[in-house]
């Protein structure tokens, strides 16, 4: 399945898009999201173990299942406020 | 009331907002932009935000906050786009029947958002370097990423 992964903050910068999109085999799950993420964006480099994802508008652990229809986001530790 | 905005936080506006006759404490806080971060000296912040994940949950919070105190009302704030040193970032406002109860509640707010909702800001300093702030990341200066707000 094809994801589209929104990026923010340092993370959208370092990759130089708002978007990245992903391959993934069906039944993937976010870590395999991440394995993915680190080796098609090695330029995310140090941030790559700290990055989170959310789906919808909730963060999403690594066991979490994927859906092609899913919206993904991924982004680095939160600093608001 | 939950908002982001582009625009100058109107904090007046907004503290009167969670006024009530029900109420006998207001508590507001706001986070404004600091010009000392460990010894370097922050000239403004760019904040850049996931805008529907932060308001749901900036909502989250509420209700969260609503469920273990006896809120009356309360309102969020969040600025995101280019802010000058000395600009208000975020203001929460919180009304209750007693004051321990806003105190508490505002800085159980401020808190909890600082964890959770996805805004993040990007030091502009005076040396004319940036830097995003991502707690627990290592700066590539090599200077831990304090932030320049409260």
């Amino acid at each position: 399945m094809k994801l589209d992964v929104r990026l923010f903050a340092q993370a959208r910068d370092l990759a130089g898009a708002e978007h990245i999109s992903v391959e993934l085999p069906a039944s993937s799950t976010v870590a395999d999201l991440r394995a993915t993420l680190a080796a098609q964006c090695p330029q995310l480099g140090p941030l790559t173990p700290n990055l989170l994802i959310a789906i919808g508008t909730d963060y999403a652990s690594n066991e979490t299942m994927l859906s092609p229809d899913a919206d993904i986001a991924c982004f680095p530790p939160v600093s608001g406020g | 009331m939950i908002e982001l905005t582009r625009d100058t936080i109107d904090y007046t506006a907004l503290t009167e907002s969670v006024r009530s006759d029900q109420a006998g404490a207001v508590v507001l806080f706001l986070g404004t932009v600091r010009e000392m971060t460990a010894g370097r000296q922050t000239a403004a912040l760019d904040y850049d935000a996931y805008p529907e994940m932060a308001l749901a949950k900036l909502a989250e919070l509420e209700t969260e906050a609503r469920d273990r105190w006896p809120i009356i009302e309360v309102a969020m704030i969040h600025r995101i786009g280019h802010l000058e040193l000395g600009e208000v970032s975020v203001a929460v406002a919180v009304s209750t029947p007693h004051r321990p109860d806003a105190f508490e509640a505002a800085r159980h707010l401020i808190d909890r958002l600082k964890e959770i909702v996805p805004i993040w800001k990007k030091e502009n300093f005076t040396d004319g370097t940036t830097e995003w702030v991502h707690p627990g990341i290592e700066p590539e200066s090599g200077e831990t990423g304090k932030l320049a707000t409260d």
